[in-house]
């Protein structure tokens, strides 16, 4: 086996909390992420890692703690978004964008003041891109209990979430509190991905919340199998990357390994490729009607 | 602040301006934040791999926007537009994380990228600038009444035989020209924020598709000449302000529009 795990692999302290956290950001992100999917919510999804990212970087600024910052980030932002209307289908592309903007050019303000007011270079990067490999076992500690809350609650509200994702009305005439049910979403979706933005970075946070549901929803012909599906493909594309990224410092004779986002988002879109094939061979009905 | 050396400045910007503001009202109208969101995110990627085969940035720009642009266009016809562009905007990203961690790439190059630095647009880049404008505000001009009639109508332009998807996808070809161009004076990031905010205050304010574009020109105009005068004042990105002032114009215009309405509600009463 050695051809496929290069030399420390298995001794490698470092690779082990990365797939340690990589596997609770992707359990997580994979459940939110089918709601997220189901909603139509993936712009919600998607900006709010950048909102969250404009909250870690004033939180480096004044000395707070990231983590805290970026979800104090999303959950502002989510309240935002709600506030201006990303409730009605028709307001909501605006109300994320309009949140964005703004979240975009704090952002810019506040990473500018940190680059001028520290000497430490490459802080840009780390906020914008993060790294699996740089997390470190006390956040792995935090990072679960956050995600284990984040689940818990969701359970609470899966039932009502689920009826109102699938039909406004229908969750209407059976009494569900839509709009609240709604909100709440909206700040579980905000802790989910400000935790997965600080710990593997905004790109994989998006990718790991939208790629393995959409996959899981073409093929899965229930609800639960889809979302069992969308956790198994999200944890496989996270170890495979893992495990690609750090064989990659073996492939060139430079020893300039690629980064971990790369191939997890590699991974993930030939996982859709496949799963949209598979989709196309025995189109599924059920939870993809009301969906695709 | 008019001194010779800010003349590229406000030239630029003034152009960008004018493009963001009229291409963006339709980004708002369709509905097409996310894509405009992720087409500047792919045209960074573009930026980073040109920098590390040794091309010019702007040919990387053009491209990857295009092929973004490309890609969410042809793909939302199959699945969901939202997840068609989140998948889109994530290959980019990653594709712009290798190229950044192959290439040595000194941070404020990057960071120029994402934030822009309209002050230090040579007059070199000026002329790219001005020529894909103008050929920007021609494809919009020329695709203005389909892009109209599918925004607006959408019912009513398929019974005509108005082919939608074509239309959807010259139109994300213009928003790549607009973005790749935009891109190195206010940077990747607030490229978006001036594409969503004046149109969108714009577009709350005034029904009619020629009066809204119009305005959302002249605010998406004003919020650059005063991010530029403030970025030089206090010596601030201006990406920063570009991002505050659209946001705050949205606001503002909704907040007017709810009060003319109570008004109006008023009198009839």
């Amino acid at each position: 086996m050695s051809w496929l795990f290069e030399p420390g692999w298995w001794a490698n302290g470092t690779v082990r909390t990365a797939l340690l956290v990589g596997f609770v950001v992707a359990v997580v992100s994979a459940i939110v992420g089918v709601f997220t999917v189901l909603r139509g919510q993936s712009f919600a999804g998607h900006a709010l890692t950048d909102v969250a990212t404009a909250g870690g970087a004033g939180a480096f600024l004044v000395g707070l703690a990231p983590l805290a910052g970026f979800i104090g980030g999303g959950v502002a932002g989510a309240g935002a978004m709600d506030a201006i209307g990303v409730q009605r289908v028709k307001g909501r592309d605006i109300a994320t964008g309009v949140v964005l903007g703004a979240a975009m050019g704090l952002a810019a303000l506040f990473l500018f003041l940190a680059a001028r007011d520290s000497s430490a270079t490459g802080t840009t990067q780390l906020i914008l891109f993060g790294s699996i490999f740089t997390v470190g076992p006390s956040t792995l500690a935090q990072v679960s209990w956050l995600s284990a809350g984040v689940l818990v609650a969701l359970a609470a509200i899966a039932r009502p979430l689920l009826l109102s994702s699938l039909s406004v009305e229908l969750a209407v005439a059976r009494g569900v509190r839509v709009r609240w049910v709604g909100l709440v979403f909206m700040i579980l979706l905000a802790v989910a991905v400000g935790m997965s933005a600080i710990v593997i970075g905004a790109i994989l946070s998006t990718a790991l919340l939208i790629g393995p549901p959409a996959s899981a929803l073409r093929v899965a012909r229930r609800f639960a199998v889809g979302v069992v599906l969308a956790v198994v493909l999200g944890v496989v594309a996270t170890w495979l990357g893992v495990l690609f990224a750090y064989d990659s410092y073996y492939w060139f004779p430079s020893h300039r390994g690629l980064p971990v986002s790369f191939f997890v988002v590699a991974v993930v879109l030939v996982e859709y490729v496949i799963a949209s094939v598979v989709h196309r061979a025995a189109p599924s009905p059920s939870v993809a009607a009301g969906w695709s | 602040m008019f001194a010779s050396f800010m003349t590229n400045a406000w030239l630029s910007g003034t152009v960008v301006a004018l493009l963001a503001g009229a291409v963006g009202f339709f980004v708002v109208v369709r509905g097409a934040s996310f894509a405009a969101h992720a087409i500047p995110n792919g045209a960074f990627a573009g930026a980073a791999g040109a920098y590390l085969v040794g091309m010019n940035p702007l040919v990387g720009l053009v491209s990857f926007a295009l092929l973004s642009a490309l890609g969410i266009g042809v793909t939302s016809r199959r699945v969901r537009n939202d997840v068609a562009t989140a998948l889109s905007l994530v290959a980019m990203l990653a594709l712009g994380a290798a190229f950044l961690s192959a290439s040595l790439i000194y941070e404020p190059t990057i960071n120029a990228l994402l934030f822009g630095e309209i002050l230090g647009v040579s007059s070199a880049q000026l002329w790219p600038v001005l020529v894909l404008g103008a050929l920007s505000v021609l494809a919009l001009g020329w695709l203005y009444r389909p892009l109209v009639y599918t925004s607006v109508a959408p019912e009513l332009a398929r019974a005509r035989g108005v082919n939608a998807t074509l239309v959807d996808v010259l139109f994300l070809a213009v928003v790549a020209l607009a973005t790749a161009l935009t891109v190195p004076v206010v940077g990747a990031l607030l490229t978006f924020s001036l594409m969503i905010g004046p149109p969108a205050a714009a577009r709350v304010l005034v029904a009619r598709p020629g009066l809204a574009i119009a305005l959302s020109v002249a605010l998406s105009v004003l919020t650059v000449w005063v991010s530029i005068a403030a970025s030089y004042t206090f010596n601030l990105p201006i990406g920063f302000f570009v991002g505050v002032l659209g946001a705050s114009l949205y606001l503002a215009a909704r907040v007017f529009a709810r009060r003319r309405v109570s008004d109006s509600v008023t009198y009839r009463a």
